[in-house]
């Protein structure tokens, strides 16, 4: 009798990690986490968070400590980023991860129990605000910054906006919250206005302006670039400076740093 | 069941005119009841094209303001019985258009003719608005070329918003009308080609009428070129458009360039 063995099945998961970058001097730092986290105890409740120990110089020594220190204090570790092969101990937190991914923007800590409970289900992330006045201050050692990894808001799924028709032009496509998919092409003298990605499953005629309030990961694909104008979180650029041999090709804008790159899809 | 069509582009110049009084020349000489309304307030033109400028008493403004009857507005064409005008006012402008009192017109007009064919204006205000309103078929015009492109393209856009149709949620019938297409240029890449209209516009097409000198020439005798010179290319061109519009399946062709003998021999293209 033959036996058939059980399917080995894997799937792609994707989930939001903060990451918490410790800053020299570590024993000012460590206080001013324990500080932030009477201000505002649930926060690091049942949220996965990654330590980024890529500011600590190469001498230190520990480093295992360190991460015992914060695990103490409650806070769920999955994973170590931009550690010094010669640092001895951190083994038990697996292997280091892969290269960093885009940061994204930080994330505002509330101040009190009860934004915190709120700043769960928040959608979108205000600028970082600093600590109250009325606790006293660590010190000049920086607050722990808490930049998210992959993704820009500590929210489920962002919104996307599909649009099943071409955009005529005169049109303009607006979509503050996420990405646009447009079905159909955009001609010119129209404009898709997101505030995450856009696709153009269609030639892109007319403009593009992707990133809205801050996403500077923000990306334009098209099928058959002969845009206008494509901006991302600010930084634009015309049809004039857009490389020769991108126009009439399917094309991916991006932004690298502060300059705009328009590249095949490949 | 009567159809109203709007004859409309964005762009200026590219033929409404010509081409409102051409098919509705040539739907009426195929029997059909047929009136061309000119929605061009202040600057009509299309008691002109029909040679209808002499005997022009009331206009449409008088009929919305209620001194004259839409009966004694109409006027007949002496060359076709069923082929009727609308004249537009010439010392009046497009503010003096009303909802109401085009809604009420279009409504009349249905019940005495099968086509209503409105001549919109340029541009993309009043005028242009009130004229496809209450239009069941839209016909774009539109030259081969980059500028017109784009102005049919916001028009389409319009078409399918601001039109009562568009607020029912209901489809306008958009024919793509090509017209002064002259396949001498298009083939050295002076114009766009068809199919590159029709892949920045996506409707179908309609028609291709090339460039021609007949136009004018018929335009000049107060004629609609299917009337005037029925044999001319554009004229031919018109009437199949014509039999498209009223459902029969014609082969649109793409005109070819014409060179005479002349043309052969020494390698210039002669004016046909």
């Amino acid at each position: 009798m033959s036996e058939t063995r059980p399917l080995i099945r894997l799937r792609g998961r994707s989930i939001m990690a903060l990451v918490l970058t410790p800053e020299p001097p570590l024993p000012a730092w460590l206080e001013a986490l324990d500080a932030q986290i009477e201000r505002a105890p649930t926060f690091f409740d049942n949220r996965p968070v990654i330590v980024d120990l890529g500011t600590l110089p190469r001498e230190t020594r520990d480093a295992a400590e360190l991460m015992r220190a914060i695990q103490e204090r409650g806070i769920h570790i999955i994973g170590v980023e931009s550690a010094h092969p010669s640092w001895s101990g951190l083994e038990a937190w697996g292997r280091p991860l892969p290269g960093a991914g885009k940061a994204g923007k930080p994330i505002e800590i509330p101040q009190t129990a009860a934004a915190s409970a709120a700043s769960v289900a928040s959608s979108s992330p205000g600028p970082r605000v600093e600590p109250a006045k009325a606790t006293p201050a660590p010190t000049p050692a920086p607050t722990p910054t808490q930049a998210p990894a992959q993704t820009s808001a500590p929210a489920p799924e962002q919104a996307s906006l599909l649009v099943g028709h071409s955009v005529r032009s005169g049109q303009s496509i607006a979509f503050e919250n996420g990405d646009i998919t447009i079905i159909g092409s955009v001609a010119s003298g129209a404009e898709v206005v997101a505030g995450g990605s856009i696709h153009v499953y269609g030639a892109l005629r007319g403009r593009a302006i992707a990133g809205l309030s801050g996403n500077s990961s923000a990306r334009i694909f098209c099928s058959k670039l002969n845009a206008e104008l494509v901006a991302i979180d600010g930084v634009y650029q015309t049809a004039e400076d857009m490389p020769p041999d991108r126009i009439g090709m399917p094309s991916c804008a991006w932004l690298d740093g502060d300059l705009m790159r328009i590249t095949p899809i490949d | 069941m009567a159809k109203v069509l709007v004859v409309t582009s964005g762009k200026g110049g590219v033929g409404k005119t010509t081409s409102t009084a051409a098919l509705g020349a040539a739907l009426a000489q195929g029997g059909e009841n047929v009136v061309v309304v000119d929605f061009d307030v202040g600057l009509r033109n299309l008691d002109l094209v029909m040679g209808a400028e002499r005997r022009v008493v009331y206009d449409m403004i008088n009929v919305i303001q209620g001194d004259a009857k839409l009966s004694q507005a109409l006027i007949r064409d002496k060359r076709i019985d069923n082929l009727s005008l609308l004249p537009a006012s010439q010392t009046r402008d497009k503010d003096a258009l009303t909802d109401e009192g085009v809604e009420k017109i279009v409504q009349q007009l249905r019940e005495k003719f099968d086509w209503v064919i409105c001549d919109s204006p340029a541009g993309i205000e009043k005028g242009a608005m009130m004229a496809m309103r209450y239009a069941d078929i839209a016909v774009v015009v539109t030259n081969p070329e980059v500028s017109s492109v784009r102005d049919s393209d916001r028009i389409i856009g319009m078409l399918d918003s601001k039109t009562l149709k568009a607020e029912r949620d209901e489809r306008m019938e958009k024919h793509l009308l090509l017209t002064r297409y002259d396949a001498g240029r298009a083939s050295r890449g002076e114009m766009l080609k068809v199919e590159d209209v029709l892949e920045i516009l996506s409707i179908p097409l309609l028609g291709i009428v090339p460039e021609s000198v007949d136009v004018l020439n018929a335009s000049n005798l107060g004629s609609p070129i299917t009337l005037n010179n029925p044999a001319s290319a554009a004229a031919k061109a018109y009437f199949e458009a014509a039999r498209r519009l009223r459902g029969e399946q014609v082969e649109v062709a793409v005109p070819m360039e014409r060179r005479g003998i002349m043309g052969r021999l020494f390698g210039r293209k002669v004016m046909a």
